[in-house]
């Protein structure tokens, strides 16, 4: 399962931080990725952080998966927007469990859903049409990962916010890597 | 065990090491009607006597269900158990809620656990007087714990707790070992027979006994009376035909219950030296 993100910052409307990574790895299976606020994803980083301390603490054989930290999240997110002090964010959610994948993502007041692939921001409207018309059950990762480049292509040419400098994670059963920083070809 | 002057508090050590007031409490666990627990890699079963307090009532309940994937049976003071049943419940839907997934069993057992040990360590508290047996599922498989006033908690094959107990682990000490790969149904009728065997000779009727049941695709229920019935008739025909040959076992067997059923109710006699919980 492929994901990946811009490595970008911003500082309003100025990209001013470009080496920004925005994916993290959460526990032993999930992965997340954010898009807006940074420093409220440095937040959410260090509460699932504590989440998956405890879950470690308890040395006993469980867990937490992707679609648990998902929820949590959800819970979280939603929340904080109750309280009218929402944590300006849009995450995505990926791992593999027991074989078992799985793919959310939670937005800044709370709507989560699932589905086989998900986008935050521009990613919405610019690369989902995309992936609804190519995406299918049997992608092999090197197809996945060129389909994801194609719409990463796109926002970088039609998202005026973008910079090209991205990275690609892969999650796998055995564990997950994030590649190094890499450009795309352009073809302007 | 005698009235001595080291057991008016919890919070009191008695020269030897001993909380006299927590082994007090394991005693109302012994004296409550029997539960027994087995469990196979896929399902556990939990049975219970139920005993009404007259013609007129009807019987204890002692078999709660906590989540579609844990249920408990208690034996020992019952509003106790309630109580706690009610804690249980609120912690399996409040991590349900949070991760949309099932609370492991593992982890609800060590959270009562420690809600046990805080009353044995507070002057204004007294220690539960109910041991709960809980059956679970998780991703790990099929589990059996025993909790215990003392704030210990056990993980067992199969287990039988409350009066007269003694009979039924016997039985199951014997058999334990086919439980892992048994058939839902070989299990239950197993939980049956142990039930029956703490009953001493009494008729078994579907209406003193309850069984409940918990397995892979199995949501925790408890079986209803007229599928339990039919399950004893199935035993009753069974040991009809075999008459002959099982009568005098069946004999010998009752006696050799009866004979380790009042040696379990004169009870601390034999453990006077070391404490129940560090058992």
């Amino acid at each position: 399962m492929p994901a990946s993100c811009l490595l970008t910052g911003s500082y309003g409307s100025t990209l001013r931080y470009k080496s920004v990574e925005r994916m993290k790895p959460i526990g032993k299976h999930s992965l997340l990725g954010a898009s807006g606020e940074i420093s409220d994803f440095q937040e959410i980083l260090k509460y699932l952080d504590e989440l998956i301390l405890y879950d470690n603490m308890w040395d006993d054989g469980n867990s937490l998966g992707p679609k648990e930290v998902h929820n949590y999240l959800t819970r979280v997110m939603y929340n904080r927007r109750n309280k009218f002090n929402p944590l300006w964010n849009s995450l995505v959610l990926g791992g593999v469990k027991k074989g078992e994948k799985y793919l959310g993502t939670v937005s800044m007041i709370g709507v989560n859903f699932e589905d086989n692939h998900v986008a935050t921001g521009f990613g919405n409207h610019l690369a989902r049409p995309i992936l609804r018309q190519e995406w299918h059950e049997n992608l092999s990762f090197e197809d996945g990962v060129k389909l994801l480049e194609k719409c990463m292509r796109v926002l970088l040419y039609r998202d005026r916010s973008a910079i090209n400098k991205l990275q690609i994670a892969k999650i796998t059963e055995e564990g997950m890597t994030i590649s190094q920083p890499y450009s795309l070809k352009t073809y302007w | 065990m005698f009235r001595n002057q080291y057991d008016t508090d919890v919070t009191t050590w008695s020269p030897a090491g001993r909380l006299f007031q927590v082994e007090y409490a394991m005693e109302a666990v012994k004296q409550g009607s029997a539960a027994i627990g087995l469990r196979s890699k896929t399902h556990v079963v939990l049975g219970c006597v139920n005993k009404a307090n007259s013609e007129l009532s009807s019987h204890q309940k002692k078999i709660f269900k906590v989540d579609d994937h844990i249920g408990v049976a208690i034996a020992g003071l019952t509003a106790d158990g309630r109580v706690l049943s009610r804690y249980m419940r609120n912690e399996c839907i409040n991590y349900s809620f949070t991760y949309e997934s099932p609370l492991p069993v593992g982890r609800l057992v060590v959270q009562l656990a420690d809600k046990a040990q805080v009353c044995t360590q507070r002057s204004w508290k007294r220690p539960y007087g109910v041991g709960l047996l809980v059956a679970g599922l998780d991703e790990s498989g099929a589990h059996l714990y025993y909790n215990c006033p003392s704030g210990n908690y056990f993980e067992y094959q199969a287990f039988a707790i409350g009066s007269r107990s003694q009979a039924a682990k016997t039985y199951l000490e014997r058999r334990f070992e086919n439980f892992t790969d048994s058939s839902r149904d070989d299990l239950v009728k197993d939980a049956i027979t142990a039930i029956r065997e703490t009953l001493q000779g009494e008729t078994l009727k579907s209406s003193i006994c309850t069984i409940a049941v918990v397995g892979v695709g199995e949501p925790f229920h408890v079986l209803d009376q007229g599928t339990v019935q039919q399950i004893i008739d199935t035993f009753e025909i069974a040991a009809e035909q075999e008459d002959p040959a099982t009568e005098p076992d069946a004999a010998t067997g009752q006696e050799a219950a009866t004979e380790q059923g009042t040696a379990a109710d004169q009870g601390g006699s034999t453990d006077e030296g070391a404490a129940p919980m560090d058992i």
